[in-house]
């Protein structure tokens, strides 16, 4: 009986060693991945209504924890919320979290893994764990003249960055709304809020439009036909492009015309020069039929296009060329060669391109978190410039800015130029069919040493009201940082 | 016979000693609540405290009087688990303004003043032998009482395993886990030569008689029974792993565990198909987080998932998590909030003591020289190790969920008499197990005649 006894010992103790290997892997090996759960609300318990660290530009800060008397010890605040609520976004038990709240929220919450150790002295002193400081590379001024460039009623992103480290100085979008309205701590007002903000039309509630949005880039996308023919050396700088008013394809009734009103009519064969000073369709959109899809695909996804993987440190959205599947139609090559059909980019992307050729070809990783900071202004990470990719050659990125120089010198984007700079520049029109475009501008300046990119998007507006929004703008953007 | 050689201590004293070391578990405990949630040292934390250390006080002195050579650890471990019990209740209580705290000191009074009782009355465990067939009558009886209305209690959270006694409710099958074993260990200690000649052998299985087969046949259709009128899945393993075990040290036949986890594979089956609520429960454990179930029938064991993960290696910290998102996070969850505020290394403490708990009621059985007293030994600390790897098995998604409660931590009365009655049985058992055994002449008692030859 004994030995049975023994026997039956050692079943019971197997029960507890099979007990012992389960909670191990719960609380040590699968702990990881409970905690990220999307559908644990712990995480989001403990921060809530903690004191979570401040979003700061310039020193001050723009989101920030502040005591309550309620059994929630802290509330969320945003300071002019309207002017940074595309970036910030924010952080609510009942609607969600977004932006820098969401992206940055281990830091925030000072949970991230580089304060392994600290956590482990919390661990024992029992202190709660408080949150890191986020600063930002927004330049306060520059974040609200660009604001203000947007007239309301005009669904409006402007990018401003440095090409040199892909610092973002200043990223605004509208119409924007009060984030202080979705981060209350009463689920009734909340809901209500929502609601009520998700009727305004073009609104977005969850991170700007100028990196969660795409549009139809127009001509600006002219810039990636130009480096992919450079690119393929069946053209140089000499090279004499076909340009006829309108090209037909077999069998369809649709013509690409070239732009109605400016000087492209004048001649039915372009350079470089003249068919990027003017905006000529048909010489671009016949570069990417000779080419073919790949060669004007790949060049794209050298740029960023294609690409899912960019964070600023909130996740961008993917800009997309072609955006349809499978191989293009000739007419749908040469319509998506020109920034419209089958081409989608958020107004970062076409930042990022931008600041790709002012910066010799190499493409910065974009970002707006220039340092982490302890509660005790320890800093626990810190900006480094960082290569993205190599998009073009030197050669070819200079190239394309001597020609985008004579588009502001010269060409349709003369109202971007500065008295004394050398402006680099070029311009968008993408018709949406009803008489209404999204009109861009993008560039840089100076040329000989950028020091800043703008790209500008103003959709759903008639051609006069574009082009009034976007390179005059442009041109006191780039004044403004200049100057400073 | 080797036990002779031994010299027996009653070690009364280390018992105290470890008992203040147990108390010193569950009042600190307590005041760690009290601290982390920004409470004063109010009135609960009093009475907790003062309950705690008179009744294990109690039942030390009870045994320096009637079980002088009892095991000195088990008393010190079950009121370290006690204790720690009756610090997160009271822990949840403040959180959800719930008052659960209160009732289970009155249900831990009531449970050792039973545990003592037993104590002071049973001068020797082989006296149960004689309530065999009573104990089986009981177990039946108690089993069928939440079946009959006016007394029961209804479906609650989805199993009728209560009845209402006036302002209370009472779970009936927990007593019968006690009157059952008794029965089996009666039986068994009985029959055993019997089921053991008897029978053909086929190969190297020795397989029973069918008339011998009854008990087993009748464990399976009660565990099947509660199973199916009561639809208490917990209950039913537990009551079926326990005949399984006890059969086989009563015969040393591996074909009875063959047999019974055959029986045990067909009616899982049979239940999985036929029963929705079995269904439900295994769908719910397979695919705990398909979005399917994570919001209804895993909703529970998936929220104690999260609390465990948050509490990681060495938790948040009693007060600094939030146990209280999952639902009966006192009752049946109560591991996870454990888990959860005290860390890995919290619930690996836990475990262990259950583990010295269940060790020491295998050193009682085998140190027992009558084969009732085996068999009920081994019973009723297999059932702990079985209870344990059931409810902790559940709540870590080892197995399926299924509502036991947790010995001596999860709140509930019934849970907490029964097994301080069975403390009670063991610490006796082992009294006897450790006893010297006494030759002189004018003292031979009942317990030398009946030294049975092993």
């Amino acid at each position: 009986m004994n030995q049975a006894i023994r026997n039956s010992w050692i079943v019971a103790i197997a029960l507890f060693a099979l007990l012992f290997g389960s909670i191990s892997y719960v609380q040590f090996f699968a702990a990881d991945s409970l905690n990220a759960n999307p559908n644990n609300q712990r995480q989001l318990l403990k921060t809530f209504c903690s004191n979570r660290g401040p979003i700061l530009v310039d020193g001050q800060p723009i989101a920030e924890s502040v005591p309550t008397d309620t059994d929630c010890k802290y509330q969320r605040k945003y300071n002019d919320p309207l002017l940074y609520a595309g970036l910030t976004g924010f952080f609510s038990k009942y609607a969600g979290q977004y932006g820098l709240e969401f992206a940055m929220k281990d830091e925030l919450a000072g949970t991230s893994n580089d304060a392994f150790f600290e956590r482990i002295s919390q661990a024992f002193t029992g202190a709660v764990p408080q949150g890191y400081s986020v600063e930002l590379t927004i330049d306060k001024d520059i974040q609200k003249m660009a604001y203000d460039m947007i007239p309301d009623g005009v669904a409006g992103s402007i990018v401003v960055m440095n090409p040199k480290t892909g610092a973002i100085i200043a990223m605004v979008s509208k119409p924007s709304y009060d984030t202080n309205l979705l981060a209350s701590h009463d689920e009734g007002s909340v809901r209500a809020a929502q609601a009520e903000l998700s009727q305004i039309p073009g609104i977005n509630l969850y991170g700007s439009s100028a990196y969660t949005k795409l549009y139809a880039p127009g001509s600006v996308f002219k810039l990636i036909d130009t480096a992919a023919a450079l690119e393929s050396g069946k053209y140089n700088k000499d090279s004499v492009l076909p340009n006829p008013a309108k090209m037909s394809f077999p069998g369809i009734s649709y013509a690409l015309p070239n732009y109605a009103y400016g000087k492209c009519y004048t001649q039915t064969e372009a350079t470089f020069t003249f068919a990027l000073e003017n905006s000529c369709n048909t010489p671009f959109a016949s570069i990417a039929l000779d080419l073919g899809q790949d060669a004007i695909t790949a060049q794209a996804e050298k740029f960023g296009f294609n690409d899912n993987s960019t964070k600023i440190p909130d996740k961008v959205v993917t800009s997309r060329f072609p955006g349809g599947k499978g191989p293009l139609s000739d007419d749908a090559l040469a319509q998506s060669a020109i920034g419209q059909l089958n081409v989608l980019s958020s107004p970062l992307q076409i930042a990022m391109m931008t600041a790709a050729i002012a910066n010799g070809g190499k493409q910065m990783q974009p970002n707006m978190v220039q340092t982490v900071r302890t509660p005790d202004l320890k800093t626990v990470s810190s900006l480094v410039p960082e290569e993205l990719r190599q998009s073009t050659t030197p050669e070819i990125a200079a190239q394309i800015k001597d020609w985008m120089v004579s588009v502001v010198d010269n060409g349709i984007a003369s109202q971007a130029g500065i008295p004394g700079v050398k402006v680099a520049g070029k311009t968008g029109t993408a018709e949406l069919g009803d008489g209404l475009n999204n009109s861009w501008f993008t560039g840089f300046a100076p040329a000989n040493d950028p020091q800043v990119v703008v790209s500008i998007v103003m959709p759903k507006v008639d051609v006069a009201t574009g082009a009034q929004l976007t390179s005059p703008n442009a041109s006191k953007l780039f004044k403004a940082v200049l100057n400073k | 016979m080797s036990q002779l050689a031994t010299v027996a201590k009653p070690r009364r004293n280390t018992e105290l000693l470890l008992l203040l070391l147990a108390l010193a578990v569950g009042i600190m405990a307590n005041a760690l609540v009290n601290l982390n949630l920004g409470r004063t040292f109010d009135n609960d934390f009093y009475t907790q405290s003062t309950v705690l250390t008179v009744l294990s006080l109690a039942v030390h002195i009870t045994l320096r009087f009637r079980a002088k050579y009892a095991d000195p650890v088990i008393l010190p471990v079950v009121v370290a688990l006690n204790g720690i019990g009756l610090a997160v209740i009271h822990r949840l209580d403040i959180t959800k303004g719930d008052s659960a705290g209160p009732r289970q000191w009155l249900w831990t009074t009531l449970a050792v003043a039973a545990a003592i009782a037993v104590i002071w009355i049973l001068k020797d465990h082989r006296i149960l032998r004689r309530y065999t067939y009573i104990s089986l009558l009981a177990s039946v009886i108690l089993l069928l009482l939440p079946l009959i209305p006016g007394i029961s209690a209804g479906d609650v959270n989805g199993a009728t395993v209560w009845i209402r006694l006036g302002p209370f409710t009472f779970q009936p099958g927990e007593i019968a886990k006690i009157t059952l074993a008794i029965f089996f260990a009666g039986y068994l200690s009985s029959n055993r030569d019997l089921i053991l000649l008897a029978g053909k052998k086929i190969g190297p299985l020795q397989l029973p008689r069918t008339r011998d087969l009854a008990p087993m046949i009748v464990a399976w259709l009660a565990s099947v029974g509660v199973l199916v009128f009561q639809r208490d899945l917990g209950s039913s393993v537990l009551f079926f792993g326990l005949f399984m075990v006890m059969i086989y040290v009563a015969t040393s036949r591996i074909s009875w565990i063959l047999i019974g986890l055959a029986l045990m594979v067909v009616g899982g089956f049979a239940a999985y198909q036929i029963f929705p609520h079995v269904n439900r429960r295994i769908d719910g454990w397979l695919y705990a987080f398909n979005p399917e179930y994570i919001g209804g029938d895993s909703f529970q064991v998936v929220q104690g998932l999260f609390g465990m993960a948050n509490g990681g290696l060495l938790g948040t910290g009693f007060g600094q998590g939030s146990p209280e998102i999952v639902p009966l996070a006192n009752s049946d969850m109560i591991i996870a909030a454990i888990g959860e505020e005290l860390g890995l290394v919290g619930l690996f403490a836990v475990l262990c003591l259950y583990a010295l708990l269940v060790a020491r009621g295998f050193r009682a059985a085998l140190g027992t020289r009558d084969a009732f007293g085996k068999l009920l030994a081994v019973g009723l600390a297999f059932s702990f190790a079985l209870q344990c790897f059931v409810i902790i098995g559940g709540v870590t998604r080892l197995i399926p969920l299924t509502g036991l409660t947790t010995p001596f931590l999860a709140a509930g009365g019934s849970s907490l008499l029964a097994n301080w009655i069975i403390v009670a049985l063991i610490l006796r058992i082992s009294d006897a197990a450790r006893r010297p055994l006494d030759l002189s002449p004018n003292s031979m008692n009942e317990q030398q005649k009946e030294v049975p030859t092993l």
